[in-house]
């Protein structure tokens, strides 16, 4: 009992360690994941880890927690899971916490009002070419070009519900595949 | 009485604000659940119930995301936080936050132990292949919402003055520099938003 309490406190902190040095998102997690849990702690290989994450990728939820919750599910269970995903969790909580009155304070201040208006433009670029990244990996078929449209159109303009038009992909999804229009594609992957 | 009085006063306190965690917790439990792809793709659901229900409004929102971009952790668990503990305090932030990682835990969980090859399944790629590119379309339009409040004209709110066009158009020009800057030159996302505090200390 004792041993699988050290492991668990051992999840715990190496995860709040990898959630307080990753800074901007999920991917820059992947380094840190590597070195901590591949090569200090043995817990997975590095195809176990990229396994991880291309699972994080595509089941719903932050890449960062699915990878945590997956290392620590299969290092101790269902508690191995909570304990990662509660240290992944533990800085953004205490950052924010300590911030949110700082946020409320000053962003009446000019200066800050004025370094915010920049910031936004900027939050607007980066988000930009990040979507554009994504877009060159995913949008292949023409169908990928009409299914984006389409999220783009009920969502902006016709002011439906993300959750709706996420369901509705999923499902478009499975009746083209199995339309066989992909079948091509796949063929292409297996050589 | 005068005991049940406040007794019964207290129970109905009790049950709103029991009502009021349970509509955050599930809130919060939707976006993590059709969060698919990444942090990028919680940006529409957050956006979309922000404005719903009014925890913070899109100026907020575009700075929630460069105070995610520049503080450790996934801006979900950042953002699950900041509203929890703005609407509801300390233990608002607790709920928002459970709610928001409860469903990886529950399906990596439900993988991890019971499904094997879960990527190689047919099925799952083939509702991947439909997620995907929609959610980069949604994703449009949770640009199109921080447009409005940067590089945008909002003619309803701008119908007076001249000058304000003129400030759009300058936000437009250092939006064109930005974006070149953005993907010309590969540093942390970090360095790129502390130089664009100072540009807008500058420039507005």
């Amino acid at each position: 009992m004792k041993v699988i309490d050290r492991s668990l406190i051992q999840l715990y902190f190496t995860f709040l360690r990898i959630g307080l040095f990753t800074i901007g998102g999920g991917y820059a997690m992947l380094p840190l994941i590597q070195k901590e849990v591949v090569e200090k702690y043995g817990w997975a290989t590095d195809e176990e880890v990229i396994n991880y994450y291309a699972i994080g990728q595509s089941t719903p939820g932050i890449i960062a927690v699915n990878t945590a919750t997956f290392i620590g599910v299969k290092q101790g269970g269902f508690l191995g899971g909570v304990a990662a995903t509660l240290g992944m969790v533990t800085p953004s909580w205490i950052i924010i916490s300590l911030l949110a009155h700082f946020i409320d304070a000053f962003r009446e201040n000019p200066y800050v009002e004025k370094a915010f208006m920049g910031i936004r433009i900027m939050v607007l670029a980066l988000i930009l070419s990040a979507v554009i990244k994504m877009g060159q990996k995913v949008l292949k078929h023409i169908s990928d070009y009409f299914l984006m449209i389409l999220g783009l159109i009920l969502v902006a303009f016709l002011d439906i519900t993300p959750v709706y038009v996420i369901l509705m992909g999923a499902i478009l999804g499975v009746i083209i595949q199995s339309l066989g229009k992909r079948q091509e594609r796949e063929g292409k992957n297996l050589d | 009485m005068l005991l049940f009085n406040p007794l019964e006063k207290d129970k109905k306190e009790r049950g709103r604000i029991l009502t009021n965690f349970l509509h955050l917790f599930f809130t919060f439990f939707k976006v993590g659940l059709f969060t698919i792809g990444g942090g990028l793709a919680a940006l529409p659901l957050l956006q979309n119930y922000s404005e719903r229900y009014g925890w913070v409004d899109e100026k907020m929102f575009a700075d929630m995301i460069a105070i995610s971009e520049s503080t450790p952790g996934p801006i979900g668990i950042n953002m699950a936080t900041y509203v929890g503990l703005s609407q509801y305090g300390f233990i608002g932030s607790i709920v928002a936050t459970t709610g928001m990682v409860l469903p990886s835990l529950l399906i990596i969980y439900l993988i991890a132990n019971f499904l094997k090859g879960f990527n190689e399944q047919p099925i799952v790629q083939g509702v991947l292949q439909g997620i995907r590119p929609v959610v980069i379309g949604i994703i449009g339009s949770a640009l199109i919402a921080i447009s409005k409040v940067t590089i945008i004209k909002m003619p309803t709110l701008y119908a007076k003055g001249q000058w304000l066009d003129f400030f759009e158009w300058k936000s437009l020009i250092i939006f064109g520099v930005f974006i070149i800057a953005v993907m010309k030159m590969k540093i942390h996302p970090i360095f790129f938003i502390v130089g664009a505090g100072v540009v807008g200390i500058i420039l507005f």
